[in-house]
């Protein structure tokens, strides 16, 4: 016997081996990979919904022009990158302005949509107050004006009572 | 009494007065009317597309200028970018250059897009298309000449073409090129 022949055996034997180190690698990188996969969608998915497509004038999540294409593409080049969602929406408002983020900033005059809201409602609330205190108050005069009509006194209820008697006669 | 209900009345047209002067100014402030001819173009300042800093139209004040809006991801601004590389480079010079605003568009796009029909004119970038707003544009592309003081001369509300360029536009042009 050869000593290639002597060996062949040897290598079929270690082939299992081989396979299910494979194998358990596999199984080991394949859900991470999936899980990446899946990590990235979410992620992507998260900033569509809070960004718009300018051109569009709608969230991203739901615009299929050219424009947004670009822009999904865009957001993913960065999420593959690794940069957070406030560092991608940076780089969207450096290239579009503020205008690309679907809520408008809580500063400067962005504020004011959500100071205004709120200023409108409390005005609202007092002059809807200010409206049922003075309905309450005008329903008070009135009721000044317009007494209750009381009952006849005892002395004419008697003085009726006598009056009656007298005309039974 | 009378003085109370006539107090109330003014603030009532005073409140609806405001009310419709605001809705009025949504609607102006939100519409965009077209750069009238020999209206006076608007120059904002815009980051270069390729290079660092800003660029305005000012600058091109006392050259004829064809100012074209358009964007990499549309298709008829491909279509016309040849035609316009080519014009420049024929009638580009101390009287005349084409500018190219870049509006809505990611600035690397834009770069590779120039870059893909080398385009050799000024390229300046209108992310967020304020400044294709104030011209009145309602898409891209759109061409708009705009003579030496700035004024309106001629414009194509899409996309142009050799052919379009040579009839309306070089008709207009000083005859000598002088680089």
């Amino acid at each position: 016997m050869s000593a290639g022949a002597a060996k062949r055996p040897s290598r079929l034997r270690r082939l299992p081996l081989l396979l299910a180190v494979v194998a358990a690698l596999t199984a080991l990188l394949l859900p991470n990979a999936a899980g990446a996969v899946s990590g990235l969608r979410t992620e992507l998915n998260e900033i569509e919904s809070e960004v718009m497509c300018p051109v569009c004038g709608t969230l991203l999540e739901l615009a299929e022009s050219p424009q947004a294409t670009r822009e999904k593409a865009f957001i993913e080049k960065l999420v593959k990158q690794g940069q957070s969602k406030d560092e991608i929406k940076e780089a969207l408002v450096a290239q579009y302005g503020d205008a690309v983020l679907a809520e408008p900033k809580g500063s400067g005059f962005s504020l004011s949509a959500y100071v205004v809201p709120i200023i409108a409602f409390v005005v609202a609330v007092i002059l809807l107050a200010f409206a049922v205190w003075k309905w309450r108050k005008a329903a008070g005069k009135r009721e000044d004006r317009h007494p209750e009509v009381e009952g006849p006194s005892d002395e004419d209820r008697q003085r009726l009572d006598d009056d009656l008697a007298r005309y039974d006669l | 009494m009378f003085g109370v209900v006539r107090v109330r009345s003014v603030i009532a047209v005073l409140i609806a007065v405001a009310v419709v002067a605001f809705l009025v100014y949504g609607l102006v402030s939100k519409g965009n009317s077209r750069l009238a001819m020999g209206a006076k173009a608007p120059s904002p300042e815009l980051p270069k597309l390729t290079g660092s800093g800003d660029g305005s139209l000012n600058e091109y004040r006392g050259q004829w200028v064809l100012v074209n809006f358009w964007a990499s991801w549309c298709i008829p601004c491909r279509d016309e970018a040849p035609a316009l590389a080519k014009f420049q480079e024929e009638h580009g010079g101390k009287h005349f250059t084409v500018v190219g605003i870049d509006t809505q568009d990611i600035s690397d796009d834009g770069v590779k897009f120039a870059k893909e029909y080398g385009i050799t004119y000024p390229l300046l970038h209108d992310g967020n298309g304020d400044s294709a707003h104030e011209f009145g544009t309602t898409g891209v592309p759109e061409n708009y000449l705009l003579e030496p003081n700035g004024k309106l001369a001629w414009a194509e509300y899409g996309p142009v073409d050799g052919k379009i360029l040579e009839e309306h536009v070089a008709p207009l042009l000083p005859p000598e090129k002088t680089s």
